[in-house]
């Protein structure tokens, strides 16, 4: 089970939780897994290209993911952030 | 006979609703809605009346359509939004959607969205999932029509949908990169519709395509009727003629016709208002002079008269976005501006005055108005 941090932008889709929890071997598994849990969650994040959205950053633990390919270790974290964007 | 109305408006910060009486004297608000939120477009089914669709992202995350079929007292996500199939050939991904369109009167549930980057899409079930319109996504001319390094500040966008009300094959789209283009199959295939539209920004300045259409409205009474604010100017085509009539013409020369939106008359094919933007040197986009004004014509497009009663008569340096201009249908027929200073004023005598009915909201996007429900 990988843990989860969740941005304030995000908690409409987990009813207010900024802590989840989601099964995946990588990225983009992890995603989908927390976009069957939270439906259109992994829409805002990443593209229909799979591409991670400009103003979303996405760590596996302390280092960046670039891509939704990346993996991620059993146990491990993941989080994601609004990244600067505002005004 | 005027009645009870309601505003749909969309800012770079959320959605609100503002409700009149039926005199449409005293307005309440109500918002702000989705908080945050950008919304380009806020639109009523005027089919069912109850389905409102709003065409949202944020900041951060990705575009997003949020729906309510019972008037707004409950709101869900669109279950897939408008995006292009995974692999598209031009790597393209939907930033967001800009226009909202109901289908024609004969398909329930029929919605049209234009998006940025340049995209059509069509829902078949009241906006819940979408699907990439392939006539025109995936056109030969495609990349000609939208090239990737053309568009707006905001990008390059499909920013208009107009339905024939009479034939639900026959379309038409405004764009910022390839002007009016037209379908007479309901989007299988499509034609640039631009002639003697001009084009001061290419070396060719009347191009087959190529033109930036701010805003494209049919007349109410007579859909063959079409009006055009374009980057270069104001246009009427009365089809089945090709050839656009450049109108603004007759608009004065320290006034100029350049402008982002066109609100034809209800009730009257020959009459029709804009809000005239400065488009000299840097092009501010701004009332020139620091003067707001509407500018009415009501022998189509022939001469011009200004109607700015009410409004600051000077430093008001007002911007009216493509979809912040709009009328309803009453008698008198009641005038709509948001600015993107985030004001709201309003005329109820069809332009001869104005007043100010909301301030200190954001930049307003869009304002639509329909009867209260």
């Amino acid at each position: 089970m990988i843990r989860v941090s969740i941005p304030s932008q995000l908690i409409a889709y987990t009813d207010g939780a900024t802590r989840v929890e989601a099964e995946g071997a990588s990225v983009g598994a992890v995603l989908d897994d927390l976009d069957r849990r939270h439906p259109g969650l992994k829409f805002r994040v990443v593209d229909e290209q799979d591409r991670i959205r400009r103003h979303v950053r996405i760590f596996i633990g302390q280092e960046e993911a670039r891509a939704t390919n990346e993996p991620v270790p059993p146990g491990g974290e993941l989080l994601i952030f609004g990244a600067l964007s505002g005004g | 006979m005027t009645q009870a109305i309601q505003l749909l408006v969309g800012t770079r910060k959320g959605a609100w609703i503002y409700r009149s009486d039926e005199a449409r004297a005293a307005w309440a608000a109500e918002g702000p809605l989705f908080l945050g939120q950008i919304v380009n477009h806020f639109v009523r089914d005027p089919r069912d009346g109850r389905t409102l669709l709003m065409a949202a992202s944020t900041g951060h995350l990705g575009p997003t359509i949020l729906r309510s079929t019972d008037g707004g007292a409950t709101w869900a996500e669109a279950k897939r939004p408008p995006a292009f199939p995974k692999g598209d050939p031009h790597g393209r991904s939907v930033d967001h959607s800009f226009w909202l369109e109901p289908g024609h009167a004969s398909e329930p549930g029929v919605w049209w969205a234009g998006a940025s980057p340049p995209g059509l899409f069509r829902s078949a079930d009241g906006g819940d999932t979408w699907e990439s319109v392939e006539g025109l996504n995936l056109h030969p001319q495609v990349t000609d029509w939208f090239p990737p390094e053309g568009g707006t500040p905001d990008g390059a966008i499909l920013n208009q949908i107009v339905v024939d009300p009479r034939d639900a094959r026959h379309m038409y789209l405004a764009t910022c990169s390839a002007g009016v283009l037209e379908t007479t199959d309901q989007g299988a295939t499509w034609r640039p519709l631009n002639r003697n539209v001009r084009c001061d920004f290419l070396p060719d300045p009347y191009p087959e395509f190529g033109q930036d259409s701010h805003y494209l409205a049919l007349a109410p009474t007579d859909p063959d009727r079409l009006w055009q604010q374009n980057h270069c100017g104001i246009y009427r085509l009365d089809r089945p003629g090709e050839r656009w009539e450049r109108i603004g013409e007759a608009m004065p020369r320290e006034i100029g016709d350049i402008g982002f939106t066109i609100v034809p008359h209800v009730r009257d094919r020959d009459t029709a208002w804009v809000w005239p933007m400065d488009g000299t040197e840097a092009w501010p986009r701004t009332s020139p002079g620091g003067r707001p004004a509407a500018y009415r014509t009501r022998d189509g497009g022939a001469s011009w008269e200004r109607q700015d009663r009410g409004f600051p008569t000077e430093q008001g340096w007002f911007t009216v976005k493509r979809q912040a201009f709009c009328a309803d249908a009453c008698d008198p027929l009641g005038l709509y501006i948001g600015t993107t200073g985030g004001e709201i004023w309003m005329s109820g005598d069809e332009g001869e005055s104005w007043r100010q009915i909301a301030a200190h909201l954001p930049e307003i996007y869009s304002v639509v108005a329909v009867p209260a429900a």
